[in-house]
């Protein structure tokens, strides 16, 4: 009796699992085969011809190659981000869990207001074109490591928290000064918690839509998010190249779910559950 | 013997000097976070009490604030963010719970189970808006189709404006449940089996586990989900930007999206007296929720 109530249980999961989360991922993918005829159907039919590759290559080279700038732009963007994020966010997460001094307070509230307020976004505008970073692709860099910092900082702190005081101070006595303590003894022991945050952080700078809008503007900065953004209205008759371009920036996600799926769930609920 | 003394006391200081977690790798950090994001906060402050034009600012006092509770259609926007961050942050609590109490049974395929709920967590929102945009067209769009296969008559999920918010909202929760539901697992997995145990023996039955051990031990998993997706509510933008610029009318326009209208409008003023409004709630309504989950938490 159990049994079958049990084995009923898992197939109604599976199925419910397909209709609502596989299938519009379906669609997705059978949308980017489709013509523009078929597509403008919206229906959820199997492609009558395979127009993938036309698609493909129409999207792509649309607007002097747009979506290839966007791509270079985005990578930039994330391999920049993350690198700086990862070092300053695991640098202050250090010192912060290891010295206890009277400001540890303030820094720790600064975190948690970091995590919770919205950033005022015309003053930063105001701020960027003060300083000549508005719309460049480095000041969004630098805007994305100052969102990002306080949830790293957080990560690492209680990371660092399991990791023994006894190594850096064998360190010192032999003769390593803070520098080498930090980056050739402590950062390395890092690296689970790093693997996180490097998951963590890309998949969200990758996909962030809002900041790029805002302090990214023109063509020639645009990063793969807004290309869906602005091909929309360009597209908005022919589905089969929108949904092409959301199948293709899909991708980078897809592969970074493949490898680090495990990881990224067991980073995220330990400094979730902690901090 | 003296030299060899004070040779061996001079570098005392120098070590004592030189803390081994020198206060310098908070610069890096410090500098980014507090020129790009602090700042800018202190002078919202400012310049959402000016008429503002990005290079002069005249000072208007509280007109801004004023004018945002005067106009209607800022208050909706208002009302649709509370509402909004209750409802996704709700149901994610709900579903996320019930999702991982599942993949943590015995149920087959469980892994793919956590992958697939996992994966939409990782895609672009803006993409997700846009296929849901397709798939809940009233007449074309499969969802509807799919309920006509079951004799339902499917609503315009995204043109009827009392329906706009809630289907934004029931997307949000498609795409983030999977979040809270691996919280929850972690939650979950951390509970001693003890417990369970020692209620079998009792008889409890499997609604008294879950009400009575899984409910209760599950609170610190509880209040991050909350907290973690009703701040995520109250400032969500690119979803009901992707999906319905706020439409139709202004029936699904939160406060973040207000912002991003008043600045492409050229009301800098307003829209960072906007960001002011978003700021207080956020504060508001966050603050005193952390305090309660936590005080709450400390009681057990």
């Amino acid at each position: 009796m159990t049994m079958i109530r049990k084995y009923w249980l898992s197939v109604v999961a599976i199925l419910a699992s397909i209709v609502v989360f596989l299938v519009p991922f379906a669609f997705i993918v059978l949308m980017a085969f489709k013509d523009q005829r078929q597509a403008a159907l919206l229906d959820f039919s199997w492609p009558a011809g395979n127009a993938l590759w036309s698609n493909v290559v129409e999207v792509v080279t649309t607007r002097n190659w747009m979506l290839v700038t966007a791509f270079i732009n985005s990578t930039i963007l994330t391999v920049a981000s993350v690198t700086l994020l990862v070092i300053f966010g695991a640098m202050v997460g250090f010192v912060l869990q290891r010295r206890k001094t009277r400001f540890n307070g303030l820094i720790e509230f600064l975190i948690l207001a970091g995590l919770m307020i919205p950033p005022a976004v015309v003053p930063t505008i105001w701020l960027l074109q003060g300083t000549g970073l508005f719309a460049r692709l480095h000041g969004l860099v630098l805007i994305e490591v100052a969102y990002g910092l306080p949830f790293t900082i957080l990560l690492y702190r209680a990371f660092i928290a399991t990791i023994p005081r006894e190594l850096d101070e064998a360190a010192i006595i032999d003769g390593a000064r803070p520098f080498d303590v930090f980056f050739r003894v402590v950062l390395p022991l890092l690296w689970p918690v790093t693997v996180t945050n490097i998951v963590v952080q890309s998949v969200a700078i990758f996909n962030d839509f809002t900041n790029p809008l805002y302090f990214l503007p023109g063509n020639q900065n645009a990063t793969v998010q807004l290309t869906l953004y602005n091909f929309q209205s360009q597209f908005s008759t022919s589905y089969n190249l929108l949904f092409t371009n959301i199948a293709l920036i899909t991708i980078p996600p897809l592969i970074v779910f493949l490898f680090f799926n495990r990881q990224i769930v067991a980073g995220m609920t330990a400094g979730a559950v902690k901090g | 013997m003296t030299a060899t003394g004070t040779a061996s006391a001079a570098p005392a200081p120098v070590l004592k000097r030189r803390s081994p977690y020198p206060g310098w790798f908070f610069l890096p950090a410090a500098i980014i976070y507090g020129v790009l994001f602090l700042l800018p906060t202190v002078a919202s402050l400012y310049f959402s009490l000016t008429r503002w034009t990005l290079f002069n600012s005249t000072f208007i006092g509280l007109d801004n604030f004023a004018q945002f509770l005067r106009e209607p259609f800022l208050i909706k926007g208002l009302i649709n963010t509370i509402l909004y961050a209750v409802i996704t942050s709700g149901l994610k609590v709900v579903l996320g719970l019930l999702l991982a109490v599942l993949l943590t049974s015995q149920v087959a395929a469980r892994g793919y189970l956590r992958s697939v709920v996992f994966f939409p967590v990782l895609v672009s929102t803006v993409g997700v808006g846009i296929t849901f945009t397709v798939l809940m067209h009233p007449t074309n769009g499969m969802i509807n189709e799919g309920l006509a296969l079951l004799g339902i008559k499917g609503p315009g999920w995204l043109v009827d404006p009392n329906l706009a918010l809630y289907s934004v909202a029931l997307v949000d929760v498609w795409k983030g449940v999977g979040l809270a539901t691996v919280i929850y697992i972690a939650g979950i997995v951390a509970i001693p089996k003890d417990y369970y145990e020692a209620a079998r023996i009792d008889g409890a039955t499997k609604l008294q586990n879950f009400f009575e051990i899984t409910l209760p031990l599950c609170r610190p998993a509880t209040s991050t989900v909350i907290i973690l997706s009703f701040i995520g509510g109250l400032r969500t933008f690119d979803l009901i930007w992707a999906m319905t610029r706020g439409g139709p009318g202004f029936a699904s326009d939160t406060v973040a999206s207000v912002i991003y209208k008043q600045y492409q409008a050229g009301f800098y003023g307003l829209s960072t007296a906007g960001n002011v409004v978003l700021f207080v709630l956020v504060a508001a309504l966050v603050i005193p929720l952390t305090m309660l989950l936590n005080r709450k938490q400390g009681h057990e």
